[in-house]
């Protein structure tokens, strides 16, 4: 079992290296020189050979690489051409807890929304409750989440008043203001979300209710509830596990839009402005953070397989 | 048979419009061993699933099955059913490796029964549950306790089965083909082993097996189903010395012995249920079949020593 995860942990390393190098080349191969973009219109040949020596940008493209990661690793991410801040302290520090607070909000809400949804539609299946949550999930996946998050703030926030319109508390710093701005943005992020877990979890429970370690568990007489959730539900959490794993790409990619919708000043908001400003630095160390929390999340996810089928477990 | 037990009457089951269990009545008494014998698909585990309520929300069940002091277990709320399943009523399955859940010990799976029914207290259903692995023949087994199902061998996966159904000292036990999945020389132990426990314990048990010789030497009395219908019922050496009914008589003519030089297997299979005669079901099979065997069900009778139901039975041997 140390050896399979010790081969996981070396796999994800090499993963990550590939995408480090695809995130380098990508500075490398954007257009217009960065020399010139920070010395603005007018320059003489020698304050551009020594600035382009300075930033390294005259040695081979291997050392140059090799010295961006070790930056990249120690936290030196250099500095934004046009907000002139710290690249590490603004994505890390300040657009980095957002976007995990918003994506933990919205995957906890479709966890305990989907799971409950996913459950009854296996053990009812066939029946009305099953096809209407299927409607209702179909319907989840398909609406594009930024019109969902447009007609939430004008029912909830505009029309009813109860939640702010938009914007961000550190739950943190004021938990109850935090959370009550969080409600609407978390609630359009999990609605894709939603449909896909309880897609996932009415498949699988189908399937595992079918077992005859079920009918084995009805038969020694344990009661209904204890049958579904002590015996059903526990052999489902590894595609259940692996689904969430897979899904948190798509669930940052629509951080971004709903970030937007809802103007969190997250990793989202901070990637589509530096995208539209051409800010190749800074897009960078968002492709990179978040291929980073990607790959850890999956590498986690794979880790946890022992844990949850003993199967897995060496003999 | 003085002391019944269970006695079965007229249970039909209903799987959307086919009638896969037709009026099927047999007693048991208590501590007696019973044989449901059939081809595949004549309905022996349906009627086992049944009597255990494990048929709810997949078919329609009828008749009645007074078992003890309930008089119909049949018409009981699914609450009743769990006092009485997995404590005075239990059930091994065929396959010991899918029965067990894959992701609990076997010590969990075997300590939740004797905590949940009998309220023991959690060393004292440890303890239990190590006595019983040991009366099961399983060596080491405090050791046996943590581990899950998969480390163990399909022989030693089906005696933790019997531990578990034998665990609150059940009234009935139900096996249903419990040596199927296991190698030959396997399969006499795991029989010898639950026969003798029940007996040990003074259970009675339904024993559904397609092999007629080894019901023979295990049971006290032997049902042979056909399609859903009780063929011929009563003692299993009266009725396996002499059968009556040609369909036993058929069955016991496919038990190769050792020496026999002819095969002569039976002409024909088991009909669909969609396309089943209105008479007796093994009439279009039957090589004693009368015309009206297709149109008349023959009732259960009393004819020498056994229950037969058939319009021309076999003459004595």
């Amino acid at each position: 079992m140390l050896a399979r995860a010790a081969a996981k942990v070396f796999q994800t390393l090499v993963v990550l290296i590939i995408v480090s190098i695809a995130s380098f080349s990508l500075l490398k191969l954007a257009p217009g020189d960065p020399v010139v973009i920070m010395l603005g219109t007018e320059y003489s040949q020698e304050s551009y050979d020594e600035l382009r020596a300075q930033l390294g940008l005259d040695r081979p493209v291997a050392v140059q690489y090799l010295r961006w990661l070790g930056d990249f690793v120690t936290g030196d991410w250099g500095n934004s051409y046009v907000a002139k801040t710290d690249i590490f302290s603004f994505v890390v520090q300040e657009a980095l807890p957002v976007t995990l607070t918003l994506t933990a909000c919205a995957i906890l809400l479709a966890i305990a929304v989907g799971v409950p949804l996913g459950v009854i539609s296996a053990v009812r299946k066939d029946s009305g409750w099953d096809v209407g949550i299927a409607a209702l999930a179909l319907t989840g996946t398909a609406f594009p989440s930024f019109f969902l998050g447009i007609v939430l703030i004008w029912f909830f926030a505009v029309k009813v008043g109860f939640f702010p319109v938009m914007g961000f508390v550190p739950p943190w710093e004021d938990f109850w203001s935090g959370m009550l701005h969080l409600v609407l943005p978390a609630a359009t992020l999990s609605t894709f979300f939603i449909g896909m877990i309880v897609r996932v979890t009415r498949a699988a429970m189908v399937e595992v209710l079918a077992q005859p370690y079920i009918t084995a568990a009805i038969a020694r007489g344990e009661p209904r509830r204890r049958v579904i959730w002590v015996h059903g539900f526990r052999n489902i959490l590894m595609p259940l596990v692996t689904v969430i794993g897979l899904q948190l790409g798509a669930i940052l990619q629509g951080a971004v839009l709903t970030e937007t919708v809802f103007s969190l000043p997250g990793l989202g908001q901070m990637l589509t402005g530096a995208v539209l400003g051409r800010e190749y630095v800074l897009v960078q160390a968002g492709v990179m953070l978040t291929a980073t929390l990607f790959i850890l999340v999956n590498l986690a996810v794979d880790l946890s397989y022992p844990f949850l089928d003993p199967r897995l477990r060496a003999r | 048979m003085t002391d019944v037990l269970l006695s079965v009457e007229g249970l039909t089951v209903h799987r959307g419009a086919r009638r896969i269990l037709d009026d099927v009545s047999f007693s048991l008494g208590r501590g007696e061993t019973l044989a449901l014998v059939g081809e595949s698909g004549a309905g022996k585990s349906t009627i086992a699933a049944a009597l255990m309520g494990l048929l709810a929300g997949q078919a329609r069940v009828e008749g009645t099955a007074a078992f003890d002091e309930a008089p119909d277990l049949l018409s009981l709320p699914e609450k009743a059913w769990n006092r009485l399943r997995g404590r005075r009523l239990a059930m091994i399955f065929q396959d010991a490796g899918a029965a067990l859940n894959p992701c609990y010990t076997v010590g969990s799976q075997l300590t939740t029964v004797l905590r949940r029914q009998l309220s023991l207290g959690r060393a004292e259903a440890r303890a239990r549950a190590i006595a019983l692995l040991e009366s099961v023949g399983l060596n080491d087994a405090a050791a046996r306790m943590s581990a899950y199902p998969h480390q163990l061998s399909g022989g030693m996966q089906q005696r933790v089965m019997v531990a578990i159904a034998l665990a609150c000292d059940p009234d009935l036990l139900f096996a249903d083909e419990p040596t199927s999945a296991l190698d030959v020389t396997i399969q006499a132990q795991i029989v010898r082993l639950i026969l003798d426990q029940t007996k040990q314990k003074g259970a009675s048990c339904i024993f559904v097996l397609h092999d007629l010789a080894l019901a023979s030497q295990s049971c006290d009395r032997i049902v042979v189903l056909y399609a859903g219908q009780v063929m011929e019922a009563g003692p299993s050496e009266t009725v396996l010395r002499d059968p009556r009914h040609p369909y036993t008589r058929l069955l016991k003519s496919c038990v190769i012995e050792i020496g026999t030089s002819e095969l002569d297997p039976p002409p024909g299979s088991v009909p669909g249920y969609d396309d089943l005669p209105a008479g007796c079901r093994f009439a279009s099979r039957c090589p004693r079949a009368l015309p009206r065997c297709r149109t008349d069900k023959p009732r259960l009778e009393e004819v020498a020593g056994r229950s037969l139901a058939c319009w021309n039975p076999e003459e004595a041997a």
